[in-house]
């Protein structure tokens, strides 16, 4: 566990194969933000055949909910929210050639199967670190869903935006072999 | 000889308790952190620690929120018997002071209607819990309360046979289940004791402690350093990815309650502890 890994968006198959629970990652290039509602419009669209407003072939989805942007600053703090909530719409992006999911807290079974399946992984962001993960993020653009304000959907320039993998390509879950390691009962 | 209070002056205190809470984190939680940092054994976990202090350091100098979720606003209000309050209602002045810190501190607003769902826009109205004690001052604490710690917190009527032991059950229990949600490492408050809302108001009170101040009852204190041990032998570590440092502090308060009952409450606290207060 715990090596430092630098990896530059898109990401391929690949990329994501090499990756083990516990590696930190240091991710470059761009993200796209997303929380319950955009995630619940870009379903819909799924299931009624159309058209995303976003390519999310080999693109990573940051769960976030930021602070608003001070002047001249591109984004305010900017820490992970909480995944679950995301468990339903997961899977179709995955399936769709989603790579790689930012949050924090559990995936469900059926997220962690798409992930084997389709082989993506899940990242886990420091929950509070807000200040530190915005200084990450050196430009942010909204490009769909602009009515949503703080939940539309925005590209970020990130340079060395750290995470950890949370759910490898191969079912591994940190949560569980992290407790399993570390419980003393 | 009573001793008058403007309700501007108390907006402008509550404007800037809830800027300074939200960019400083308090010095009893940085001081936790490097102790932690000794303390954990997982590398994963240290690195987590690491970056929770180098993130209060840039939000401290940046001026910028430590947390995206700025919280609901929760404030404590003691207010001396010989205080008169002059210019309008207290809440009103309280809530004022929220929209304005919220709006000029660049912090989120996480209050919606409940089923709506619907933002009120202004991160109001705040939680107030207003006492009446003596003398002639006011005491305000500030202590915006995160989602993501506040929904793993519960309430729970035990059968008083279960005694101590059923406390300590289920307090560790309810930090098991929670896992990486609350973002640990976690400050733990329990209130026993009361009626059921009573409980919950003294674990919310608990979590405003000092880290490292035990309960002046030495078997309370005893009793808050054991849960604190058992808590941090789950393995969940900072952020959940393994390790032995899952809370950094529990605090208990206890009172009397009725002879059927024994209610307990657990607040649990993420690391983003924040509080500040000011006395007018
Ligand atoms: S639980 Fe606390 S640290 Fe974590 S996201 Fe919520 S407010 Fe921030």
């Amino acid at each position: 566990m715990s090596k430092q890994i630098r990896l530059t968006t898109p990401l391929s198959s690949e990329d994501v194969e090499k990756l083990n629970i516990g590696d930190k990652v240091l991710l470059n290039g761009v993200l796209l933000t997303g929380r319950d509602a955009a995630h619940k419009r870009l379903s819909e669209l799924i299931e009624e055949g159309k058209e995303l407003p976003v390519d999310i072939k080999g693109q990573v989805i940051y769960f976030v909910g930021p602070t608003p942007a001070k002047p001249g600053k591109p984004i305010g703090s900017a820490g992970p929210t909480t995944s679950y909530r995301m468990d339903p719409y997961s899977p179709k992006l995955i399936e769709l050639g989603l790579k790689g999911m930012i949050g924090k807290g559990n995936r469900s079974q059926v997220v962690i199967d798409a992930m084997k399946r389709f082989k993506a992984v899940y990242f886990g962001a420091t929950g509070g670190a807000g200040a530190l993960i915005a200084k990450r993020v050196k430009k942010a653009e909204i490009v769909a869903y602009a009515d949503l304000g703080p939940e539309a959907i925005r590209i970020l320039e990130v340079e060395d935006f750290p995470v950890t993998v949370v759910n490898d390509t191969k079912g591994n879950d940190l949560y569980q072999e992290g407790i399993k390691r570390y419980a003393k009962v | 000889m009573i001793r008058e209070i403007s309700n501007k002056e108390i907006i402008k205190v509550v404007r800037d308790l809830c800027i300074d809470a939200n960019y400083n984190l308090g010095d009893d939680v940085l001081r936790a952190f490097d102790r932690a940092i000794e303390a954990e054994e997982s590398a994963t976990g240290r690195e987590v620690l690491n970056e929770l202090i180098e993130n209060a350091r840039i939000a401290r100098e940046e001026k910028a929120p430590i947390c995206q979720d700025c919280g609901l606003a929760v404030v404590f209000i003691e207010v001396g018997q010989d205080v008169h309050i002059t210019g309008g209602d207290l809440k009103e002045a309280v809530n004022e002071g929220v929209r304005q810190g919220y709006k000029d501190g660049y912090l989120r607003k996480s209050a919606c209607h409940p089923f709506t769902r619907k933002n009120t826009g202004d991160n109001t109205p705040a939680i107030i819990h207003i006492q009446i004690v003596p003398g002639d001052r006011m005491k305000i604490v500030f202590a915006p309360k995160g989602g993501g710690a506040e929904n793993m917190s519960r309430v729970n009527m035990l059968t008083p046979a279960v005694g101590i032991e059923g406390v300590k059950d289920f307090v560790a229990n309810r930090v098991k289940e929670s896992g990486s949600n609350p973002c640990p490492p976690t400050v733990i408050g329990i209130g026993v004791g009361g009626t059921f809302e009573r409980s919950a108001i003294l674990a919310k009170k608990a979590i405003l402690r000092e880290i490292g101040n035990r309960n002046p009852d030495p078997e309370l204190a005893k009793i808050e350093e054991e849960i604190l041990t058992r808590i941090n032998r789950l393995g969940i570590g900072p952020m959940g990815y393994g390790g032995n440092i899952t809370s950094l502090d529990v605090f208990l308060e206890i009172e009397p309650c009725h002879i059927a009952s024994l209610p307990v409450a657990v607040n649990i606290q993420c690391h983003a502890a924040r509080h500040k207060e000011a006395v007018i």
